[in-house]
This record gives C-alpha cells, structure tokens and sequence, in this order.
C-alpha cells in the first residue's frame, strides 16, 4: 500500500465541516462559532508552521539543530508542569523542579529507545528524535503536573495530619509518605488508563497514523507497544522525581513542615 | 532535668526566658492572637527560632530533630489525625497504656475502634493527649488541652497531669483559665502582643 497524499483540496474540502459546526453554532445560538474559526485557524497556522519547522530541521540534518529543538520542547513542557498547581514554591523553585524532572525522564527514556529499539542512524536522527521526545514529553508532562499538584495542592488538606506526626516524633519522609504516594499514584493513572484502554476503547494516534501513512498494521502496533513502554517508564519517573523533589523543598535541617516555602 | 529557654523568638513572638524544673509547670496566660501557640512551636522546634533552647543542659541542636520532638512532644489546639481510624494512630506497644487511660478521661471503651472523623472535638482533644503521654515526654506542651471539655473531664484531664507531674513531667500549659492556671502552675508567663509581659 502506498501513502495517499493530500491535495490543498482535499482539506478544504474537510474545512466545510467546521463551517457546518459554525452554521450549527448561529442556528442554535451557542455563540461558539467565533471560538471554533478562531482555533481552527489557530490550529492550521501553528501545525503548518510546525510542519515547516520540522522539514527545516530534519533538512538540515544536524545535532545541534536537533538539540536546540529538544531543549525548546523541554522548556515549554517544564513550564507547564512548573505552571498547572495552584499553589508553587517560592523563587521559582516549581520551574526548577520541572525543568530537572521532565528533561531528566524525556532525556532518559528518548535515548534508551533511540540506542535500543529505534536505532536509527545516526542514533539522533531528527526523524526520529524528535517526534519521540515530542510524545514522551506530552505523557511526562501529564504525569509530572498532576503529582506536582498532588504535593503542592493537596499539602493544605495533609498539613494537620502530617504535622501531628512531626509532633510526636516521626521522621519528616515518614509523615509525608502517605502524600507522597497519593501524588505519584495520581500521577501514574492517565499512562494506566492510556495502556489498558489502548487498542480496545481507543485506537492511539500514532498507530492510527501510522496506518493510514501505509505502514502494515502489525508494525504499526510493535511501535505503538514500544512507545507506551516508553511512555510508562518516563510517566513514572518523573512523577517519583517531582512528588519527592516537592516534598524536599518543603522541609529543613530540622524536619519542619516549611508551608512559608508555598505561596 | 530542665527545660530552658533563653532569649527564644522568631519573627512573630519573644524574646521569652523561663526554665521549667521536673515535675514543675510553666502556665501560659494571655489573649487570642498574643503568640502563646507560637511559643509552643518555638520550644517543640516545630518553627525556625533563634536563642537558647536545651533539655537537660543539652541543646536542641545536638540532638535530631525527632529525638527533641519524642522529648519535647507538643499538643496543639486542633491535634491532627492522619489514618481512618483511632487506633492507627496508636503504637501497638502503647495499646495496653492508651486503654486505662482512656477510661480514666472518662472515653467510651470503644473509642478506639471508632473513626476520627466522627469524634467530638473534646473527644480528640482527650485522645491526643493520651497519644502524647504514652510516648512518655519529657516534657508535655498542651495548647488549652481542656477547651472543648465539661466540667468533669476537666477535672479528670487535671487530675491525671498532676499525677504525671508528681512522676516528674515538665508541663508547659497554654490555658485562658485563671483559675486553671492557679490550679495546675508553679510558674506563669503572661503574653501581650509576642512580649513576655509582667503578669
């Protein structure tokens, strides 16, 4: 089977169906229509651009290119994993934790594939890096904000319970113990779901592309099983590292319970 | 055995001065919001403080910071409670001493099957103290450990210190009662604004 390549026509063709969605919006009166031009717009112009980005990138052939890519994907991820608690640590220390976290796990886990499974050549290729760090980094992000929130958020419920604790004694890693595993449990759930749903309530994209760009089903899906390895491995890490990167920032030498070190 | 403080303060309250004996009682006197609970903080090195503070001519410093907590074991107002039920919060060691106990500040003998979250609040106030005794501090810091109690278990609360005190505890007690203050302290420190003030 050869990959069916899109013509401009084909697509505006599809477009007439967000105006069908924009029509439905003025009969019904669900003042969305503007909303859904504008994201559909949006999402045109930034995948276009990403599009271009990329074809530039993988033209050029270079590690310092595709690194400099990478970092840029890590930044924003780390600032949104830094970003999504309502409650962060002073001087900014969220970002670091994000930062360390997510470049530490998507680091981790995209070259253990590159060098093991993938094994493009150069192991760097940006065909292959950077699509693969693109995913990790979508999971790791998910993983890494929902246990961040789990600490930081849920630290004004477990306060009492985990300076009573203190009071009598305990170690400060034994009374946040139970918060911490609450937040990287939480944090592990959606790669969970993702991989008992996968294949049987939902098709996963990349698989789903990939068969529709021609490539044999039976392939399609030893990738897929591949990256959700991968997607697992990064998910658990960085919730591990997060969850207890938050904790140490909230105590001192003398095993208090520091919430001034929230704000 | 002494407990000692000496220019103790933080940002909030202090400098304090005093120095509790065994088996004497330090009561803490003063209106909402003065920096009594502050205090307790300070001295069960819950808070960052500057000064002295030592147990028995040993600094705080020299020792971890869970070994002055075992020692030094703080009671606030509002105990906090982290497993489902009451007993979780109990060593099993200590199960054999909790249940007298419990009995004697007038608890249902079933108190500690039952869940926290349907206790009364005088009900925790009782059980966290018995959580603290059992451990045996060496000196017990009780943030108004009677508020929420009728007039018997009061007396069942303050009866059961003294005898505590007689075996040689160190009580620093935070109480609105003059009365109580009268009853249970050989010394008073009375707070106005975070300032020890001349009572």
């Amino acid at each position: 089977m050869k990959t069916i390549l899109l013509q401009p026509l084909d697509l505006s063709i599809a477009a007439s169906l967000v105006i069908v969605d924009i029509g439905l919006s003025i009969a019904l009166r669900l003042r969305l229509h503007r909303q859904i031009a504008l994201a559909a717009a949006r999402m045109v112009v930034q995948l276009v651009m990403i599009g271009y980005v990329l074809k530039f990138v993988f033209a050029l052939d270079s590690p310092i290119a595709t690194s400099v890519i990478v970092m840029l994907m890590v930044l924003v991820a780390a600032r949104e994993v830094a970003a999504r608690p309502d409650r962060s640590l002073i001087h900014g220390q969220n970002y670091l934790i994000g930062l360390v976290s997510v470049a530490g796990a998507a680091t981790l886990a995209s070259v253990f594939a590159l060098i093991t499974a993938i094994r493009p050549d150069p192991w760097f290729d940006p065909h292959y890096a950077i699509p693969l760090v693109g995913i990790i980094l979508g999971s790791v992000l998910n993983a890494g904000s929902i246990a961040l929130d789990g600490v930081l958020g849920g630290m004004e419920a477990a306060q009492p319970g985990i300076e009573a604790r203190l009071m009598l004694g305990h170690s400060y890693w034994a009374a946040m113990a139970s918060l911490i595993r609450g937040s990287i449990r939480r944090g592990m759930l959606p790669i969970i779901n993702q991989m008992s749903a996968a294949g049987i309530i939902t098709l996963p994209g990349i698989m789903t592309g990939q068969i529709l760009a021609g490539l044999d089903p039976i392939e399609a899906v030893k990738y897929q099983i591949l990256l959700m390895f991968l997607l697992s491995g990064a998910s658990g890490l960085v919730a591990v590292a997060v969850a207890y990167a938050a904790a140490w920032r909230l105590t001192d030498h003398r095993q208090r319970l520091r919430l001034d070190h929230l704000r | 055995m002494t407990l000692r403080m000496h220019m103790l303060r933080n940002t909030w309250a202090g400098p304090f001065n005093a120095s509790i004996e065994a088996a004497q009682c330090l009561c803490v006197t003063g209106a909402s919001g003065s920096g009594k609970s502050v205090l307790l903080r300070m001295l069960a090195d819950m808070d960052p403080a500057e000064g002295e503070l030592s147990l028995a001519g040993i600094d705080r410093r020299a020792m971890s910071a869970s070994t002055w907590r075992q020692r030094v074991m703080l009671v606030p107002a509002q105990a906090g409670w982290w497993a489902t039920t009451v007993q979780e919060h109990f060593a099993e060691a200590t199960m054999t001493n909790a249940r007298p106990l419990a009995d004697r500040l007038r608890l249902p003998s079933d108190i500690f099957e039952r869940q926290v979250l349907r206790l009364s609040s005088g009900e925790r106030q009782r059980l966290a103290l018995i959580r603290a005794l059992v451990t045996r501090p060496t000196a017990l810091l009780l943030d108004e450990p009677t508020a929420s109690l009728d007039q018997d278990s009061v007396a069942a609360v303050e009866s059961l210190l003294a005898e505590e005190l007689a075996r040689g505890l160190i009580l620093v007690l935070v109480t609105h009662d003059a009365a109580q203050a009268a009853r249970m302290g050989q010394q008073t420190l009375h707070i106005a604004g975070g300032k020890a003030v001349a009572a």
